[in-house]
């Protein structure tokens, strides 16, 4: 016995604590935060393209409602006959899109991606507390995706109750085809997706309250890592909410149960469900629903901070009030649900109070897009392809986020509520400043996650096409929704008014189009860079934060040695004294005597007496000016 | 590596190029008598002359459109045209065209891609030759921010233009009481979030132009400012304060209906159901019988319960039609899922929910030939929608609304039908008399 023990200690020191790895182990069932990092990427990545896919056929429907696209059958076959798209195949695609889009990409693609890859990185952990649930968060989320995707094979169609699946239209098959069997499906993915956030979630939260390296107190963590934490904590809370939803929803869809159901005549029939109520799940919904956009939006404003710091060259303005702000929103964003309830039939007086809710949550976002502008006064801005999409975010998030101001009255909303206006509104400020963090994060980690450069001139083509082509697709949609033309709407030639907004939605299909064809620069760069990108080096940003201390080849356990230890916080960019524009966390305040700041040493007697005994003796004019 | 490349793009270009040729039908025809080919290619060409049975059908096919398409054409690779052709004219087959003009799209992407590979080659070489020289090549930073500013130019005017063009497609009169007060705030709201919008838009997108990376330029060490973050904490929070309450007393005002003003407004139910509005005026005593969801059969469409008088009254509406400048209070019912009540015009909306009525209360003050006038459009009409996702028929759920003087409404109203109409009466007579030989029976039983 103990013989076997030797030989594997031995075994283990030649190796440098590698692990013998099979195939399996190492890209299949990984329990490596780097590696499960690239799966929840790339999975969110195809997630991603599908469901973008999905609303270019949609938006062919809107673009062209007289036209027949043959092609089309060939792909969708029944739903598509004759070229043309169905009404409810039309409502299952944009619910699938919705779904898959809000879930799928934007929260496991994104804080899953990042949040795994940074979190221990930027800590300084050798892994998440819990590797083997991070697996089983993936494996999870995985299951999820293919079981979402797999409702398009079923006979009766895809969920097409739109995403959030309000009942009795999501409860009653005979309502709409996509209630039956797809239903089912999409309900049985989202209770595996919430498991598998739950799982994501806790070993965050876990991972930062306790793994944090020597040196790394609360003060000292970038605002990535602040942003994952509070996201997490968001998603724990609020997750498990939708999980009851979704659960008491399979009761009176399978079970007989009456919690969202009553007083219903479908088709014809007479249904015995008798005491429930529709707004019971309209609230459990938005109690996961409204956090969610914050789920979605958080990480995006985290990987932003850090991306426009670092290539402003300049310290994040306003750090701390950075901070109390995530913190703010967070707290907020439990109790402004109503604010999407507001013509439900919900108590009005109630309406009254998440209006005043929903206008607070409007000052921490003001103060977080204000700090952003200030951090890029003055800079020395370098336009890498993620500074790109970060200032893309930062606009995303400044024209979508002030669209919110109207939504959040409900004196406005009466009018504006379920319209375009709301599809603008959401897809600027929660799509694609989103989707901007995320592809921010790629940017810049990229090096980090393949240990490769991706090209930048494609880069820069892809952004310029997708910012411009989604404010092409999304400005005008405003104006539709002033107009007063509603949403999921399967063609606009029944009314009208809406006569004249026809043009205007060729229009958009044509932005759409554009946009997702742009996106073929991303994914041949993303893809192509993984084996013919250039060989990044260990720090190419320039930046501070501890994973650009480890070494550009992944090894198990991340750092080689020791964990570096941490004296600084993240920002110390063009710090006036010290001759390069960055000092690493990991550079302790002895070394950099040049350019530290009475600031720096909190209080510190001990470190403020060496500070001022070495600038008697290295600064005498200063220090005589500083008596005068 | 860099040659690596080169090749690349060589070798797609080629394959492109022979692509091309490959398929302009007359260079086509000429060459090919390979069948792997011809399937992408068939009716383009629309004989090729090799199967003469299926000529005649491709010919058709190719010229009419592709309802008429015949079997005979999709069947050519599989090389079994004749036999199949009537089976398969029902199912209708997919015209080859379809795909070939795909490709072709395809094709043109493909395209597209590949100038923009070559213009990155152009530029790649323009870089290298520029360093070679000595000379100082185009600076990314100056570039990207310089397409920034450009950026911040075209899109303040697209955000102009589109104010003008699409605001003014959009923008309508409310035409209701409340709608003008709703109005007036989202007049307040757009001039304060577009000055911001713009504002910030300026600010952000010329600092970009302005502090763009320079080699030797160092940034300016600025952590913080607490009087600066403190100033913007503050302003917008007075400026959200203002529109909190100036819209939650515009919200109470229109939701808060005295109880008096709301037994006085005319009642109107209207029951939302896959894909109609069903409308039922509550008839002389201004009261909306008692309804069940149980008692609905294929003549009592809404399931009025006829043992409440006051449902006798209730009169059937065809459309909407309102007296202008009376007060009109809606109930809004749904028979089977969620619909939402909405008319864009009176800025009116509330859903309608399975189990519970909502009411809209709400004052129309401009008559349908008023505004008929206004827009200069005789055929306009107000109309209801259904805003909340019901289905396959969502998109076209609507009901007409007009909105006239008082006589023209009593004239309109004295035309339309009674709920309990000779029909029912006889129904609901013959029910109740089973209904009380039932109870008697019952009675008896327990003696």
């Amino acid at each position: 016995m103990s013989q076997i023990t030797l030989s594997h200690s031995e075994e283990h020191h030649e190796a440098h604590g590698h692990h013998h790895e099979t195939f399996l182990s190492k890209y299949v069932f990984s329990q490596d935060h780097k590696m499960i990092a690239k799966q929840f990427l790339i999975t969110g990545i195809i997630m991603g393209v599908f469901a973008m896919f999905l609303s270019v056929l949609f938006r062919l429907q809107l673009g062209w409602p007289d036209k027949d696209f043959p092609i089309l059958e060939t792909f969708l076959g029944k739903w598509a006959e004759g070229g043309r798209i169905k009404p409810e195949f039309f409502l299952s695609l944009v619910t699938i899109h919705g779904t898959i889009m809000v879930f799928f990409v934007l929260t496991a693609g994104l804080s899953g991606t990042f949040s795994n890859l940074l979190i221990p990185y930027q800590l300084g952990a050798r892994d998440m507390a819990s590797p083997f649930m991070n697996m089983l968060s993936y494996w999870f989320f995985l299951t999820a995706c293919v079981i979402m995707i797999g409702s398009f094979f079923v006979e009766s169609g895809p969920a097409a109750a739109g995403w959030t699946i309000y009942p009795p239209l999501s409860a009653v098959p005979t309502a709409i085809s996509g209630s039956g069997l797809g239903m089912t499906l999409w309900l049985t993915s989202m209770t595996l997706f919430i498991a598998s956030q739950v799982l994501g979630g806790i070993n965050y939260i876990s991972t930062v309250l306790n793994m944090r390296t020597k040196g790394m107190d609360f003060w000292k963590m970038p605002l990535t890592i602040w942003a994952f934490f509070l996201t997490a904590i968001t998603g724990l809370l609020s997750f498990p909410v939708l999980v009851s939803a979704v659960v008491l929803l399979i009761f009176d869809r399978s079970f007989g149960t009456s919690f969202y159901l009553s007083d219903l005549v479908v088709q014809g029939q007479i249904l015995p469900n008798e005491g429930g109520s529709p707004i019971l799940f309209e609230h459990l919904f938005w109690f996961l629903g409204h956090p969610e956009v914050y789920i979605v939006l958080m990480p995006a404003l985290g990987l932003t901070s850090e991306v426009i710091s670092t290539n402003s060259r300049k310290p994040i303005f306003g750090y701390h009030a950075m901070v109390y702000s995530l913190i703010g929103i967070t707290v907020l964003s439990f109790i402004v649900w109503g604010h999407h309830m507001f013509v439900t039939g919900m108590n009005p007086f109630l309406g009254g109070v998440f209006m005043i809710t929903t206008l607070i949550i409007a000052v921490p976002s003001a103060v977080k897009s204000f700090n952003y502008l200030a951090t890029l006064w003055r800079g020395n801005i370098r336009f890498t392809p993620a500074m790109m999409f970060a200032i893309g975010m930062v606009s995303f998030f400044i024209s979508g986020g002030l669209t919110g101001i109207y939504l959040g009255n409900s004196s406005l909303d009466i009018n504006l509520h379920d319209t375009y206006f709301v599809v603008a509104h959401f897809h600027l400020v929660m799509g694609s400043a989103s989707i901007f963090g995320m592809l921010c994060g790629v940017y810049h980690w990229y090096p980090k996650m393949f240990g490769r450069l991706m090209d930048e001139r494609l880069g820069y083509l892809h952004f310029w096409v997708t910012f411009i082509g989604a404010y092409l697709v999304f400005f005008p949609m405003h104006f539709m929704g002033i107009d007063g033309v509603p949403r999921r709407y399967y063609a606009f030639t029944e009314f009208p008014f809406m006569a004249k907004w026809l043009t205007v939605n060729t229009f958009i299909t044509w932005a759409a189009i554009f946009a997702a064809l742009g996106q073929v620069a991303f994914l041949v760069n993303f893809f192509g860079s993984i084996r013919w990108g250039k060989k990044a080096p260990q720090n190419p940003w320039g930046s501070n934060t501890l994973e650009w201390t480890t070494p550009v080849k992944h090894i198990h356990g991340n750092w080689p040695g020791e964990i570096p230890t941490v004296h600084r916080w993240p920002y110390d960019y063009s710090k006036p004294g010290h001759e390069e524009d960055f000092i690493p966390q990991t550079v302790p305040f002895s070394a950099t005597m040049s350019s530290n700041l009475p600031h720096d040493f909190e209080g510190n007697p001990e470190a403020e007496r060496l500070q001022k005994e070495w600038e008697v003796q290295n600064k005498p004019e200063e220090q005589k000016d500083l008596k005068g | 590596m860099s040659v690596k490349k080169h090749n690349f793009f060589r070798i797609l270009f080629c394959v492109v190029l022979l692509m091309g040729l490959m398929i302009r039908p007359g260079v086509y025809a000429q060459t090919t008598d390979s069948t792997s080919t011809s399937t992408s290619a068939t009716s383009n060409v629309a004989s090729a002359g090799k199967d003469t049975s299926a000529s005649a059908g491709k010919d058709t096919s190719a010229a009419a459109a592709p309802a008429a398409a015949t079997s005979a054409v999709a069947p050519a690779a599989t090389s079994s045209s004749t036999a199949a052709a009537p089976a398969e004219e029902v199912k209708k087959p997919i015209d080859p065209q379809v795909y070939i003009n795909f490709f072709y799209y395809v094709l043109l992407f493909f395209l597209v891609c590949v100038v923009i590979g070559i213009i990155g080659k152009i530029l790649r070489v323009y870089e290298l030759t520029s360093t070679m020289q000595g000379k100082k090549g185009l600076n990314k930073n100056s570039v990207q921010g310089a397409l920034f500013l450009v950026s911040l130019f075209v899109g303040l005017y697209g955000v102009y233009w589109s104010f003008e063009h699409h605001g003014g497609m959009a923008w309508h009169e409310a035409a209701t009481e409340h709608g003008k007060r709703v109005d007036a705030m989202f007049i307040v709201t757009t001039v304060i979030t577009t000055f911001v919008l713009v504002v910030m838009h300026i600010a952000m997108f010329s600092f970009a132009f302005i502090y763009r990376g320079k080699p030797k330029a160092k940034a300016y060490f600025y952590p913080h400012n607490n009087t600066i973050e403190k100033i913007w904490t503050i302003v917008p929070a007075i400026v959200l304060t203002i529109l909190v309450l100036f819209g939650f007393f515009t919200w109470r005002s229109i939701t808060n209906v005295p109880e008096d003003l709301q037994k006085s407004a005319m009642q109107v139910e209207v029951m939302g159901a896959q894909f109609q509005w069903t409308i039922r005026y509550a008839g002389r005593d201004n009261v909306v019988g008692k309804r069940n969801y149980k008692l609905t059969s294929t003549t009592n469409d809404m399931g009025i319960d006829f043992t409440d008088k006051a449902s006798w009254d209730d009169i059937q509406g065809g459309e909407i039609v309102l007296p202008v400048n009376q007060p009109v209070r809606f109930h809004i019912i749904s028979k089977d899922i969620l619909h939402s009540f909405y008319i864009p015009y009176f800025r009116v909306q509330i859903n309608a929910v399975p189990g519970m009525t909502n009411y809209f209360q709400f004052t129309p003050t401009i008559t349908t030939q008023q505004m008929r006038d206004k827009l200069d459009d005789q055929n306009f009409n107000y109309t209801l929608l259904c805003a909340k996702i019901c289905g396959a028929g969502h998109y076209n759920m609507q009901k007409n609304i007009r909105v006239v003087s008082e006589k023209e409404y009593k004239a309109w109203l004295a035309e339309q039908t009674y709920f309990y109409n000779d029909d029912m009466r006889k129904e609901f007579k013959m029910a109740q008399s089973t209904n009380n030989t039932n109870q008697t029976v019952l009675e008896g039983g327990v003696k």
